[in-house]
């Protein structure tokens, strides 16, 4: 089978799997097992598979580079789409049962509270994400343009582990691994950086080798 | 004695604990809407009935307290697997799986310091020196969640009475057990171990200041923090110590656990305030653990009788 139809064939069932999460959470919802404050249930676990589907989705790049499968990046907009849908419905959570759509106190809230700054701007940053995820908006855009805005994604996941490093009471221990994850991630960015750097500069030297 | 406080509540609005299992039905309906949910729920409720733990032994409950709230009181189970007790796991679910490896009995609790009668309880001795009370008080989490529990217990004062501090007696410090063979939690440094709290002697004496040995009128759950802990209603939760091993009469404040954590962030006091904010969050509101819709909180979580302990203070700068 070749890649293209692997895809393509792939997609549905990929689509499914990330569908899994909210399916698992709308279970417990169902059959009455989110716990004694089930609220705080719901907002945790989007806000977790929030960064988790971001961490997926930066990890995209690193691994078709370095296991030479190119057309994983058919994945990505996938990936990344469940990353905000998430957002979306973290951000929902507390807009309505925490704030109860009180617009106002959302804002002072974004002032003041440094954990919700950080919370609101990883969310913000994913919607022109988001917006401009359509092949249209590529096209439109231009690949160099759309590439650079999509950049965006380092910012928001950065902003999202920050989040939630500040918002725990003591225990650091799982926000500092969402921390190493993405360091790590961002940091295969650097190291390709480099690489394709030193690869552009040898390669005049190769040709002038070969002049007569 | 049974005198009945005036309530902002009527009896008859107290809904009994199987009602409060609603909430779970009106999230279901929000969460799948229709008859599909229903049969799910039903379902649901087949497969996992009410989870269970080691049943409490019976407590002779003989007094009714006048300090009871007349709120709805939250359910055993939402009460028992909903805990902050970082010994056994920084999650709130953890408590209940772990903490029941760890042994209450046999249990001695000393309490020493500047006392002139110092001595070394065992648990038993320690439950019988005050006629056993109910107390139906507001419980307030720093973190911005609340409940309303049934204690079981009697004023600290009753045992600091009979130890009788010293004129240097000014604080008394709580101590929790640890045990790094149960407590899977105490293992990481996550806190300075073992759990300490503190409070001044005139909160300690204070009558609502509570040394409790159950709920619902059996002795504490272990996730509760049995065999015995303190319960001081008009504090954030974090200021009750649980597993008490050890009270201490102090001239000097003692430090405490969640102040040397975040000194910034957890003051000595902690009493409950609304107009004096988390650093990183407000402290304005709390959700009542069944209900939906966010409350505004009290000050002194609605225990107006202790402000006379803090007249002059800033509480802003003792928060």
């Amino acid at each position: 089978m070749t890649a293209e139809r692997f895809v393509r064939y792939s997609k549905p069932a990929v689509f499914l799997a990330c569908l899994v999460p909210m399916g698992l959470l709308v279970r417990k919802g169902i059959t009455g097992h989110l716990g004694a404050n089930p609220i705080e249930v719901i907002t945790h676990s989007t806000g977790d598979w929030t960064l988790i589907f971001l961490c997926i989705t930066l990890a995209v790049t690193p691994l078709r580079r370095a296991l030479g499968l190119p057309w994983l990046v058919r994945y990505r907009r996938m990936t990344g789409l469940f990353a905000f849908f998430h957002g979306c419905l973290h951000f929902m959570t507390y807009l309505w049962l925490d704030k109860f759509f009180d617009v106002h106190e959302m804002v002072k809230d974004v002032a003041k509270r440094p954990f919700i700054t950080a919370g609101f701007t990883a969310f913000v940053l994913m919607l022109p994400l988001a917006a401009t995820s359509t092949a249209g908006m590529i096209r439109r855009l231009g690949g160099r343009r759309w590439q650079l805005l999509h950049r965006l994604i380092y910012v928001s996941a950065t902003a999202g582990v920050i989040h939630y490093y500040w918002l725990v009471k003591a225990d650091v221990r799982l926000p500092l691994r969402y921390a190493a994850i993405v360091a790590f991630l961002l940091g295969c960015r650097l190291v390709m950086y480099f690489v394709d750097r030193r690869r552009q500069q040898a390669r005049p030297m190769e040709h002038a080798e070969q002049l007569p | 004695m049974l005198v009945k406080k005036q309530s902002d509540i009527r009896s008859s609005e107290i809904t009994p604990q199987g009602i409060c299992m609603n909430r779970r039905k009106f999230l279901a309906g929000a969460a799948a809407a229709g008859a599909v949910a229903f049969a799910g729920r039903a379902a649901g409720e087949l497969l996992a009935p009410g989870r269970a733990w080691a049943d409490g032994a019976k407590l002779n409950v003989t007094v009714k307290s006048q300090f009871s709230t007349t709120e709805k009181m939250n359910s055993l189970d939402e009460v028992t697997h909903y805990n902050n007790y970082y010994e056994f796991g920084t999650d709130k679910y953890s408590p209940a799986k772990y903490a029941q490896a760890l042994r209450t009995s046999p249990w001695k609790v000393q309490v020493d310091g500047e006392v002139l009668k110092p001595k070394t309880f065992d648990i038993e001795d320690l439950q019988k020196l005050a006629p056993m009370e109910e107390r139906i008080y507001r419980h307030r989490c720093v973190e911005g969640w609340s409940i309303v529990v049934p204690w079981n217990g009697y004023s600290l004062s009753t045992l600091i009475n009979v130890v009788q501090p010293t004129s240097k007696a000014k604080y008394v410090q709580f101590l929790t057990a640890l045990d790094t063979k149960s407590m899977i939690g105490a293992r990481e440094p996550v806190l300075n171990w073992p759990y300490s709290e503190g409070l001044r002697l005139d909160e300690a004496m204070h009558p609502l200041t509570l040394l409790s040995f159950g709920m619902y009128g059996e002795e504490l759950p272990k996730q509760n923090g049995a065999p015995v802990r303190t319960v001081i209603p008009w504090k954030y939760g974090f200021k009750c110590c649980k597993s008490i091993v050890r009270i201490k009469f102090l001239s000097s404040q003692p430090s405490t656990a969640w102040n040397m954590a975040a000194p910034s962030e957890y003051g000595f006091y902690s009493n409950v305030n609304p107009n004096v904010d988390h650093p990183r969050w407000s402290q304005a509101t709390e959700r009542r653990l069944g209900e939906f819709l966010k409350r505004k909180t009290l000050m002194f979580n609605g225990y107006d009788q202790v402000a006379s302990l803090y007249n002059g203070m800033d509480l802003k700068k003792y928060y």
